[in-house]
């Protein structure tokens, strides 16, 4: 039996010895995307800082995110407490990140850093996850984590609470921009997962009926410093 | 007469005369283009984006192996496991190897039309695997033992009331009316088989050549849950998802959920470059991709409907689809249901027992018009005709072909037919003929005209 790969790629070269028309397109689309005159085209991410803010903030308000602005980094642990006392956290998770890790630890109940030795059942158990991310995307309300950056996989997205602490230096206009700095930032070596969440975990299957929730976050806060 | 097509007519027949359940779907739909219009607003230029996300899948499809072979050079050296097979069974043993080999129990999936395709529930719970669909809509499909409705709506068709009972019968749930508590008696039904599950079985929506990286999108959360819990992950791809550099997910993530479910971005779009990396808290194990076949290189040969590949599965053609609507997905009796799916179930399964898909359209282009990727669908419904009727003609159309050609091409008998027809037209009403008394059913005959078109144009000025 010949190898399924190289039939496969056989079967593939053989098909396209013959060439397919172009689509049928509006007006002759820039072929390299390295240009970036898409941007023109798809939704605005804005040009200056306080425009990118203001989308952002206006997105994460649509996709039901809670956004907490605050000055600087002993107010973002005043506001993560203030959500810990309102959602009466008994046990929350949280990752070791200079952002992270000092305002988890201030917190007034149980606590608990995941590592590599990892126990998915706890962790099922926390209220809430608290992570950092790689960057904030203001044309859509996204939110990138990874594996690296977020604590691992799970953190940000099994317990019913998700909390995003970020500064206001990690927001970028587009996902054009987001990827070019992925790939700048981590070269070769990309974390195993890299996650855009854009609101907390929904699903319209029921009747096509929004319901936040659906095996994610129910709730997902971003306390932004800066 | 072939099956296929006797099961298609008394479904679509059934499903057709059933008033209450399309104005159900109708009125699920409704909320689907409101938001998407709101979305399509956002963009800047929708149809210039259109071409840049058709461009970036024609430009992989169309150096397709070229393209796999760097995706798949890549994605090894992050630390996966590639896989090829070349049709449904191959994929099929491939996964069941991979499963026995990690001496697993519990295997948990996330939303797949791929296996779906491949029909892998059926094949693992054969094989004593105890298999659970983690997407809420699946999960309602699986315990309904019913195939999915709509490829992204899997469960559109069922009214919350079928559900609560649904419930009720298999997990002894209390009866609710709340969209949001059924939901929450799924998830809390799902979360411990996630913690148990040995194996999560994902789909793939794109594989970044560039990168080596797996794209998937979902809103539930349930994906993430599937590749991160299990000790080995699992990925069923079609050779066509490929697409070159990261960039082009810049414009097709958000493509894909305007189009797909008016949403801006779905709500969670991951990228899997390969196992848990030391240093990362947790993740599997082990991460295999098995890149299907499946006939996908028999639509490629074909340089007219090559473009069909292009398909990013939003199902924006299903939801304008007038056919669709009033059929419903399960009278299709396939895996990928709506304009698409009927373009590309002949390539799948065979055109002579599914070339009547491609004749239930009226060809009003909707479908065209919504796809994200400019795929030309309703030229490929009229192509698919075209095929058939050269391939393997009925006897009706042999004959009716063939005395066409002959009246056709001697202008008086053509004239004298007219003649005849013009008066013997009401008859066609009162005489059940073949075909034609299926036709006017449901459709009114006109009144015949009193004179030829030819007659007309002599006795006008032009004459």
């Amino acid at each position: 039996m010949a190898n399924a790969r190289d039939e496969i790629l056989a079967r593939v070269r053989e098909a396209l010895k013959v060439t397919a028309p172009k689509p049928h397109f509006k007006s002759e689309p820039v072929s390299g995307r390295s240009t970036g005159t898409v941007k023109a085209w798809l939704p605005d991410g804005g040009e200056t800082l306080s425009e990118q803010l203001n989308l952002l903030t206006e997105n994460l308000a649509k996709l039901k995110a809670n956004l907490v602005r605050v000055s600087d980094v002993s107010a973002a642990h005043q506001a993560l407490q203030q959500i810990a006392l309102t959602k009466k956290w008994k046990k929350v998770a949280y990752h070791s990140h200079p952002l992270v890790s000092p305002a988890a630890e201030a917190l007034n109940c149980e606590k608990w850093e995941v590592t590599s030795s990892f126990d998915k059942q706890k962790l099922e158990g926390c209220d809430a996850g608290i992570t950092s991310c790689e960057a904030l995307v203001a044309q859509l309300g996204s939110i990138l984590v990874s594996s690296e950056s977020s604590g691992g996989r799970s953190l940000s997205v099994l317990p019913p609470v998700h909390v995003v602490i970020a500064t206001v230096d990690q927001v970028v206009a587009d996902l054009e921009v987001c990827f070019a700095e992925v790939l700048a930032k981590h070269g070769q070596k990309l974390p195993s997962m890299l996650s855009f969440i854009t609101g907390p975990s929904r699903t319209g299957d029921i009747e096509r009926i929004l319901v936040l929730g659906a095996h994610g976050p129910k709730e997902l806060y971003v306390i932004l410093i800066g | 007469m072939s099956n296929a097509k006797d099961i298609f007519l008394k479904e679509a027949t059934t499903s057709t005369a059933d008033g209450p359940q399309r104005i159900f779907i109708n009125k699920a739909l409704g909320g689907y283009y409101t938001n998407r219009d709101i979305q399509k607003a956002r963009y800047r230029d929708w149809e210039r984006a259109r071409d840049v996300a058709s461009l970036a899948k024609w430009t992989a499809v169309n150096d397709l192996a070229n393209t796999l072979e760097a995706f798949v050079a890549k994605f090894e050296s992050n630390g996966g496991k590639v896989h090829w097979a070349r049709d449904a069974e191959e994929a099929r043993q491939i996964i069941l190897q991979l499963i026995a080999k990690a001496k697993a129990k519990a295997v948990v999936k996330s939303k797949c039309m791929t296996t779906e395709e491949i029909h892998l529930n059926d094949a693992l719970e054969k094989a004593g695997y105890s298999v659970v669909e983690s997407d809420l809509g699946e999960f309602i499909q699986q315990l309904r033992g019913e195939a999915p409705y709509h490829f992204v709506f899997p469960c559109m068709h069922v009214k919350r009331e079928e559900i609560s009972a649904l419930f009720t019968k298999h997990l002894g749930t209390a009866a609710t009316n709340s969209p949001e508590e059924l939901t929450m008696i799924a998830r809390r039904h799902l979360r411990q088989l996630y913690v148990d599950a040995d194996v999560g079985i994902t789909g793939a929506n794109f594989l970044v050549a560039e990168t080596g990286q797996i794209s998937i999108t979902e809103n539930e959360g349930n994906a993430r849950l599937t590749a991160a819990l299990p000790r080995i992950h699992i990925a069923l791809s079609g050779i066509e998802k490929v697409v070159k550099k990261l960039d082009d997910l810049s414009v097709l993530l958000p493509m894909l959920a305007t189009a797909g479910a008016g949403q801006p971005m779905t709500c969670y779009n991951t990228l899997y470059s390969g196992p848990r990396k030391p240093g990362e808290c947790d993740g599997p194990e082990e991460f295999h991709l098995v890149l299907l076949d499946n006939a996908r290189t028999q639509i490629l040969a074909d340089p007219e409907q090559r473009d069909s590949l292009h398909c990013i599965r939003c199902g924006a053609c299903l939801n304008v689809c007038p056919i669709f609507k009033n059929i419903g997905g399960l009278a299709y009796g396939t895996t990928y249901q709506g304009p698409i799916g009927s373009v590309i179930t002949p390539h799948l399964r065979g055109l002579k027992q599914w070339n009547h898909l491609s004749a239930a359209s009226s060809l009003c282009g909707a479908c065209t018009d919504a796809c994200p990727v400019r795929i030309d669908l309703h030229h490929h419904l009229l192509q698919n005709r075209r095929n058939a009727n050269q391939t393997s003609p009925t006897w009706f159309d042999r004959l009716f072909h063939r005395g066409f050609n002959f009246v056709i091409s001697r202008p008086r008998l053509f004239a004298f037919g007219g003649r005849v027809f013009r008066f013997t037209l009401p008859l066609l009403k009162k005489i059940p003929l073949p075909y034609l008394s299926a036709w006017l059913k449901t459709r009114d005959l006109p009144p015949a005209p009193a004179q030829s078109f030819r007659q007309q144009w002599k006795e006008s000025s032009h004459g």
